[in-house]
């Protein structure tokens, strides 16, 4: 029994402790936020002195502060990966994929016959294995960003259609036969009440869309990928056994992803104020 | 009601259908001419467009070519063969299952503690919700090659993959479903005196049952997701995703794309399979009519 292992039971069962002490307080509002990050911080903790007090080999898992070393350490190469897989790859197919779905939303739901036919084949195509296309996507479009940004405007797309359109088609109908007695026009009652009341449900398709839209950038770089991006730091470092810096990687990735959804979440409470659900 | 909107869906759909095919063979014509003009010469239009339908390696293949490899690589092979896609199909399938099967336990396990235990719906629910935002896959080669190098190869670097990706959707499916008994029917439980655990395997988790076969039909197509991705690194030499890998170093796009339509066929199955028993126990629950 070595030191380590001792201070990894006590920080074990001392964060057990305090998270049920401070839970069985009722209504105490910073609680909301101190309780998870106490348990993060636990596990980290409990993390690092596994590590070291099991000396596991640091080469198939580092402790957190040989990772947080490593992070501060290559700040430059994670920066470039960051631009190249996310801005230049996800977020440009995001974009585009998005966009594109909510234009075609608009179109078909003037239609519906397409309306019908769609629907069913966006539900089967979200659940089908789009990340698969990735191969294909790098023959046609080059091992660059474009190739990585084509294949993420292909996941998100459907994901994003059936959201929309649903979001479309449940429109209150009073509140439609209130717009034609103001002789709306069909534009005026486009923009001014159907889009705005799919807001909710186009939020939605653009949360999951995030995290799909990561996925497929840094999928797409395991097939090929000029010598930067972080799906290609992953499997070329992977292979060299440096898992500090993947591990590096993968927390970028993780941050970008949480700071990209509650940016989106904070958009949403902006322009849907008026829904039940963000009003107490 | 619903047997009405499917038949009257299916027109539309086949309509689809049929005009992404038309589509389909159309863009084939301008993607494959340039190999069809450089082995081909005085070709009629004609002719040229039969050949950039039949190319042997073509950049995009057309539906009838992958239909026949796929008919090819599953019925004329014997099923143990490497080159047999029933064989590839099932390796990927084992993983998936497996995968599924744990990451289903784990999740529900997970939201019984979460449901009962307070200080842990504060803790570790954050944490669920949060790991949601995070791209998962990334994780995959690292898993596989620090699995592998500790010694443990083949079904159960995969499985736990699958497993991280499918338990989400259970955990998070299953709270909210465990919590949507009232409060009128929770106190009705309470006047009949129920112990908790009559609470829960009465009330609780009968009233669980739809939100969970939600969750765990987005939970089999991301074990299937999780299992394909699993296969990529580190020079798998069988499995749907190892097919695909081998079909890109080799150009082989036809076989790329006969495996893709053996993973949508899988997942398409394995989504149908949760629906149909989704169906069943619904309707002899009485909770669907």
């Amino acid at each position: 029994m070595n030191i380590f292992l001792v201070l990894f039971f006590i920080v074990w069962i001392l964060g057990w402790l305090i998270n049920i002490r401070l839970s069985l307080i009722k209504n105490a509002k910073f609680l909301r936020f101190f309780i998870p990050t106490l348990f993060g911080f636990v596990i980290l903790l409990m993390w690092e002195f596994l590590v070291l007090g099991l000396n596991i080999n640091p080469v198939l898992l580092p402790p957190p502060t040989a990772i947080a070393l490593k992070f501060a350490d290559s700040l430059d190469i994670l920066w470039i990966d960051f631009v190249q897989t996310l801005i230049k790859g996800a977020l440009s197919g995001y974009i585009l994929g998005c966009g594109a779905a909510i234009l075609t939303a608009i179109a078909i739901d003037k239609f519906n016959f397409l309306k019908r036919g769609l629907l069913p084949f966006g539900n089967f195509v979200s659940a089908l294995p789009i990340v698969g296309m990735a191969p294909i996507f790098v023959m046609w479009f080059g091992f660059d960003w474009e190739s990585k940004c084509a294949i993420v405007v292909v996941m998100v797309f459907f994901p994003m259609l059936v959201n929309s359109v649903q979001g479309l088609e449940l429109v209150d109908h009073s509140r439609q036969d209130l717009m034609k007695t103001y002789n709306a026009s069909y534009t005026q009652t486009l923009f001014k009440l159907r889009l705005p009341s799919a807001l909710p449900f186009i939020f939605n398709g653009l949360k999951i869309c995030s995290t799909l839209a990561l996925i497929g950038a840094i999928v797409a770089e395991f097939f090929g990928s000029p010598i930067k991006g972080m799906g290609f730091r992953i499997s070329s470092e992977v292979g060299r056994f440096a898992l500090d810096m993947v591990w590096a990687e993968i927390f970028v990735a993780a941050l970008a992803g949480c700071l990209f959804y509650g940016l989106i979440s904070l958009i949403e409470k902006q322009l849907t104020f008026w829904h039940p659900s963000n009003q107490k | 009601m619903k047997r009405l909107i499917i038949n009257n869906s299916i027109l539309p759909i086949l309509t689809i259908l049929l005009f992404i095919v038309i589509v389909w063979y159309l863009a084939a014509i301008p993607m494959n001419s340039e190999k069809v003009t450089r082995q081909f010469k005085n070709l009629s239009f004609t002719e040229h467009v039969e050949k950039t339908w039949n190319l042997k390696k073509p950049k995009l293949p057309t539906p009838h070519q992958i239909v026949n490899e796929i008919i090819n690589t599953t019925f004329y092979k014997k099923i143990s063969s490497k080159r047999s896609l029933v064989y590839h199909g099932w390796i990927t399938l084992k993983a998936t299952l497996a995968g599924f099967i744990l990451g289903t336990f784990l999740g529900i396990i997970l939201a019984l503690g979460i449901v009962h235990n307070r200080a842990m719906d504060l803790s570790v629910m954050p944490w669920v919700i949060a790991s949601q935002t995070v791209p998962i896959l990334a994780i995959a080669p690292m898993i596989i090659v620090v699995m592998n190098s500790v010694g443990v190869t083949g079904l159960l670097p995969k499985a736990i993959i699958s497993m991280y990706l499918s338990f989400f959707p259970v955990v998070v499916g299953m709270v909210k479903g465990l919590r949507s008994p009232d409060q009128m029917q929770i106190d009705q439980m309470r006047t009949w005196s129920a112990s908790p655990n009559q609470l829960l395997w009465r009330l609780r988790f009968p009233s669980s049952l739809p939100y969970l076969f939600a969750s765990l039909k987005v939970g089999i197509a991301a074990s299937l997701i999780g299992a394909i991705v699993g296969e990529l690194p580190s020079g798998a030499i069988s499995g749907l995703g190892a097919r695909m890998l081998a079909g890109t170093y080799y150009g082989q796009t036809v076989m790329i794309w006969s495996a893709l339509f053996a993973a949508a066929f899988l997942a398409a199955s394995l989504v149908f399979f949760i629906s149909f028993i989704q169906n069943y126990t619904l309707r002899k629950m009485a909770i669907l009519r």
